[in-house]
């Protein structure tokens, strides 16, 4: 048979975690359709018709399903389901949200944030915060399994699939979507940026922030946190990186003022180099940082700042 | 209206875990367990609403072992007024919860129930959808503000992109995120209350649910270590080292 991926994107653009998940896709079963749902998303259907081993590429376009709500989410994909043998979605809050209902439904259990596909039911995936690795077995029947997106390489766009159109379900009616505060930045996304740098409880405030962002802008990075930044008010929550927060693998991982919590590190731990900040020499995060400095960063970050444009950054 | 909140009995979050040399899972024994944070949070909640007068019966539902009975104790003296133990031995997964669940609810027909977004062993962040899914419910998962109205529900929850404020009918499942509320602290007068309020004891078969986990755990290894690298004594050597490695 064939297995469907969620795609995952804002009616505008696709986002990367689609073409990521396509990659396991193919692995757990092949050929690879894309369900694109959405509200005026045809430009994200035609993105995903490129990717490279889909062979088909599903369009539900109505207004019901502008904001991937799960209700609806659930009923036009358990239409879709007899098609399939393998159902998967990024593991993005909108993933998260709406695929346990489809599993549930069909009786069976959700394979969450898969790190390796070992065969079309055999999987890896982290535990404990990432602390342990557990080999699992799903059932015979149909798979559901949301994909740990920084595990897997994005699929290439040498693609040119088919796009089709697919009805609308009917509408559940028990929600309804009233509005959002969505956080606005020219820097590159967090999941996706090549350069992180997180500040914690130590930035002090989130007017501190600002001294992150000159060294981001210089870098092209995206900047992020810890949950005592998030809790203490200086940065919105989709900032938090870790266990229950965002996971992220970038080339480069830059904690400043951040302690070192197993929590956070769940979140970084898989980023290919660490730098970390931080005036405490005992600071459990300098036991995974390739390179550490023990110093203030109230001093630190206004001098690498000057030597990156010293450097021509 | 009801409420109820399922807690479960966890590894305490500041323990850190050992895998076991036989790769059969973790080493539990001997570990400090406590109510998963996000639970905690759950019943931070529940309790707020009934301060708030939009609850009259607040019910903490544990599946687990014996022990689960001091994670409801837990709840009991934090402010719920009853609570339902679930017996069973091992891991129970996902889906058995909420069909364990869903019975409890058919029997008791709560207006809300409010659970952790995700369990800090597992990992698995599905048992509220599930339950939702099974019961036919809509959910708001990730809440970061709760407003109840007349018959629904508004749910500010917590997205990848910021905030979304979602709308609920009546009957509804919301999982908690982290900044919904601050949970507070059993006080002693409270925990000696909490030792008088009864415990329901059920086992799933009481239910009618097979709890034989459909997901098979073959193994269980460590995480690749990563080590400690270098310490750099400036902020302009740590530039210049991440640029000799053409980090930036
Ligand atoms: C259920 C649950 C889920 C969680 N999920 C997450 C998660 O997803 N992500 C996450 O990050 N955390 C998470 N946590 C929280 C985690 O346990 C830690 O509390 C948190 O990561 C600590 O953040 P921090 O390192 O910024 O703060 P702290 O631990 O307070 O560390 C601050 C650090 O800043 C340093 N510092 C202070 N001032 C300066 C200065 N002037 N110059 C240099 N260094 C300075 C200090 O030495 C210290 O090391 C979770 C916790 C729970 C219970
Ligand atoms: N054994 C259990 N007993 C009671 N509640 C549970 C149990 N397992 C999961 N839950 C609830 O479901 C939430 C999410 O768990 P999970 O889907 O396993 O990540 C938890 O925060 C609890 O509220």
């Amino acid at each position: 048979m064939a297995s469907l991926v969620i795609a995952e994107h804002d009616n505008k653009s696709l986002k990367d975690a689609t073409a990521k998940t396509i990659t396991a896709a193919a692995q757990v079963s092949a050929p690879v359709h894309v369900l694109v749902a959405g509200s005026d998303c045809g430009a994200v259907a035609e993105a995903a018709a490129k990717l490279s081993g889909v062979e088909k590429v599903l369009v539900a376009d109505a207004p019901l399903y502008a904001k991937m709500v799960a209700e609806p989410m659930e009923a036009l994909i358990l239409s879709l389901v007899p098609a399939y043998d393998a159902i998967l979605a990024p593991a993005t809050t909108n993933g998260k949200n709406f695929l346990p209902r489809v599993a549930a439904k069909l009786d069976v259990p959700q394979v969450s944030e898969i790190l390796k596909v070992l065969s079309a039911e055999t999987f890896e995936r982290p535990i404990y915060a990432g602390n342990a690795i557990a080999t699992v077995q799903a059932p015979a029947g149909k798979k559901v399994i949301t994909v740990r997106t920084t595990a897997f390489k994005a699929a290439e766009t040498s693609g040119s699939a088919a796009v089709e159109k697919v009805s609308a379900a009917p509408d559940p009616s028990v929600s309804k979507f009233v509005g959002e505060e969505l956080s606005k930045s020219e820097r590159p996304e967090l999941t996706s940026a090549k350069i992180i740098i997180s500040g914690g409880r130590g930035m002090q405030s989130g007017e501190n922030f600002h001294l992150l962002e000159k060294i981001a802008d210089k870098l092209h990075a995206a900047v992020g946190a810890s949950r005592a930044a998030v809790d203490a008010g200086f940065v919105p929550n989709d900032y938090q990186v870790g266990q229950t927060g965002k996971v992220v693998a970038p080339e480069l991982y830059i904690a400043v003022g951040i302690s070192g919590a197993i929590q956070h590190l769940a979140g970084m731990k898989d980023s290919r180099v660490i730098a970390a900040i931080n005036r405490d020499e005992e600071a459990p995060i300098f036991q995974i940082a390739d390179y550490g400095l023990v110093a203030d960063l109230f001093k630190a970050i206004p001098e690498m700042d000057a030597e990156l444009t010293k450097l021509g950054y | 209206m009801k409420v109820i909140v399922p807690v479960k009995r966890v590894i305490d979050f500041n323990v850190k875990v050992r895998v076991k040399t036989d790769g059969s899972g973790v080493d539990l024994a001997n570990v400090k367990m406590s109510m998963n944070p996000f639970d905690e949070i759950a019943v931070e909640e529940a309790i707020r609403l009934r301060e708030k007068g939009k609850t009259t019966e607040i019910i903490a539902v544990s599946i687990g072992p014996q022990q689960a009975s001091e994670t409801i104790r837990t709840a009991l003296a934090m402010g719920a007024d009853r609570g339902i133990l679930v017996r069973v031995e091992g891991e129970v997964e996902p889906l058995a919860v909420a069909k364990i669940l869903k019975a409890v609810c058919d029997a008791e027909q709560p207006g809300l129930v409010i659970l952790g977004k995700q369990a800090i062993d597992d990992d698995s962040n599905q048992t509220g959808q599930m339950l939702a899914a099974l019961l036919g419910w809509p959910q708001a998962t990730f809440a970061h503000k709760l407003e109840m109205g007349d018959g629904k529900a508004d749910v500010e929850r917590e997205i990848d992109g910021g905030l979304q404020t979602l709308e609920v009918k009546l009957p509804a499942i919301v999982t908690t995120d982290l900044r919904l509320n601050e949970p507070r602290y059993a006080s002693l007068p409270n925990i000696m209350k909490a030792k008088k309020k009864p415990i329901d004891e059920k086992s799933p078969a009481d239910y009618g649910v097979d709890i034989v986990p459909r997901l098979k755990v073959l193994k269980v290894t460590e995480p690749p270590k990563r080590v400690a690298g270098v310490k750099v004594k400036t902020a302009a050597e740590l530039v210049d080292k991440l640029k000799e490695i053409g980090a930036i």
